[in-house]
């Protein structure tokens, strides 16, 4: 698995989660994913950097386009330096939300994706990172 | 900020048809102000240059907030706004008035050039008359742009929501585009609002426009159904895409207790048959 190109995304304000999308509909179509998977993944861009910036204060998007033999992907990775989440196993609930919310971003976005993975700690950030193949 | 000294004033001033012919071959060299008619263009500076000299004759510009300097104050935020609105980039509009620099030092040069100290003591002065001139005028420019764009935004905003009335007592709010939640919420007022006004039992919101259906704007259809249900009225929502449909189950949104339909004709006619109407053929 080698990666073709990466780059990085600011996600610091509510208009930069929009902006974040329209870049991964762009890479996503560019890795010939199909429209279901698209979608997919673009639902779940929206989720984690608007957990970003409401939660995280604020962070970076780095993408990257991933080959594997015939296939293509992309991998994400969204990271801020904000409080970082206390209990990762309640914050991965089904229906629990430490703000006003359905409490299904998180969660949702890991069943959206192909490989989900998040690291954080309490007073430094946290890490998402997550890979769609196509 | 010191004052200029009075043969610096009275050089400006005796010179200025000079300074203004000098001025403008420099901005028509190095400028190309293609938004700005030529006729126009030599008005301002003449009207720049005319208000400049009384300027220095009475004193230091400081924060351009004294009597003399006043009328300078008002000509530049006027001129920063046209150019705003014109679409002149805020690099032009600054060049507008720093290439005033080089004439009036070549003017100075020539007048007290053997005086080197008292040259280069009067340069520094107009150089920082000028600096807050520039500095005046572009922080007005900044501001017009900043206008012009939260006027669009309002624009936006209004356009964005359309409550169409598509029967008796059937109301369709076709939305479109991104859902944040300060449209959202200028989306929810009208068409609640129009439901009270039209005595309406069904509205339908479709939502065939909305790129991406994540659990924010999820929320925010939740939330509008369960307002419209509160109010006696019924919600149908349309438009719902294949794509959009197998995201929303795998995010694991429960619509549950919401009637969806794939397009606007079906959730059409699922109103009709509610309000006890029937189309047919006429034969």
């Amino acid at each position: 698995m080698n990666s073709v190109r990466s780059g990085s995304h600011p996600v610091r304000l509510e208009q930069d989660v929009v902006l974040a999308r329209q870049a991964v509909r762009k890479l996503a179509q560019e890795c010939g994913l199909r429209l279901v998977d698209q979608t997919k993944l673009v639902t779940a861009v929206s989720e984690l950097a608007r957990n970003t910036v409401v939660y995280g204060g604020g962070g970076e998007m780095d993408w990257e386009v991933l080959e594997d033999g015939p296939r293509k992907g992309i991998r994400l990775v969204f990271r801020d330096e904000g409080p970082g989440i206390a209990d990762l196993k309640l914050a991965l609930t089904d229906g629990w939300t430490s703000g006003g919310g359905l409490g299904l971003g998180l969660t949702g976005a890991r069943r959206l994706v192909d490989e989900f993975d998040i690291a954080s700690t309490p007073g430094v950030g946290t890490r998402v990172t997550i890979v769609r193949w196509n | 900020m010191t004052n200029l000294n009075h043969r610096t004033v009275d050089a400006l001033r005796i010179n200025h048809g000079e300074l203004l012919r000098n001025w403008a071959a420099d901005m028509e060299a190095n400028t190309s102000q293609a938004a700005l008619k030529a006729g126009e263009l030599q008005q301002q500076m003449t009207e720049f240059l005319r208000l400049f000299v009384r300027g220095v004759e009475a004193g230091s510009p400081g924060s351009l907030a004294t009597g003399e300097w006043s009328e300078m104050r008002h000509f530049l935020e006027k001129l920063s706004y046209n150019w705003a609105v014109m679409g002149v980039d805020s690099q032009e509009t600054a060049a507008f008035i720093f290439s005033l620099k080089r004439p009036v030092m070549v003017l100075l040069q020539r007048e007290f050039g053997d005086e080197a100290l008292f040259f280069v003591e009067q340069l520094w002065v107009v150089s920082e008359f000028i600096d807050v001139l520039a500095m005046h005028t572009i922080s007005t420019f900044q501001k017009s742009r900043e206008a012009v764009i939260k006027r669009q935004q309002e624009e936006l905003l209004e356009l964005s929501t359309p409550v169409v009335k598509l029967w008796d007592g059937i109301l369709a709010l076709p939305m479109i585009g991104t859902l944040d939640s300060q449209r959202t919420q200028v989306v929810m007022e009208s068409l609640l609002q129009r439901i009270v006004d039209t005595g309406s039992q069904i509205a339908i919101i479709d939502i065939i426009g909305v790129p991406t259906v994540d659990t924010l704007v999820a929320q925010h259809l939740l939330k509008t159904v369960t307002a419209i249900r509160l109010m006696g009225a019924d919600c149908i929502i349309s438009g719902v895409r294949p794509q959009i449909a197998q995201t929303i189950v795998h995010l694991g949104l429960d619509l549950q207790g919401i009637v969806t339909k794939a397009n606007l004709a079906d959730a059409l006619a699922l109103a009709l048959a509610r309000t006890g109407l029937s189309v047919g053929r006429a034969s």
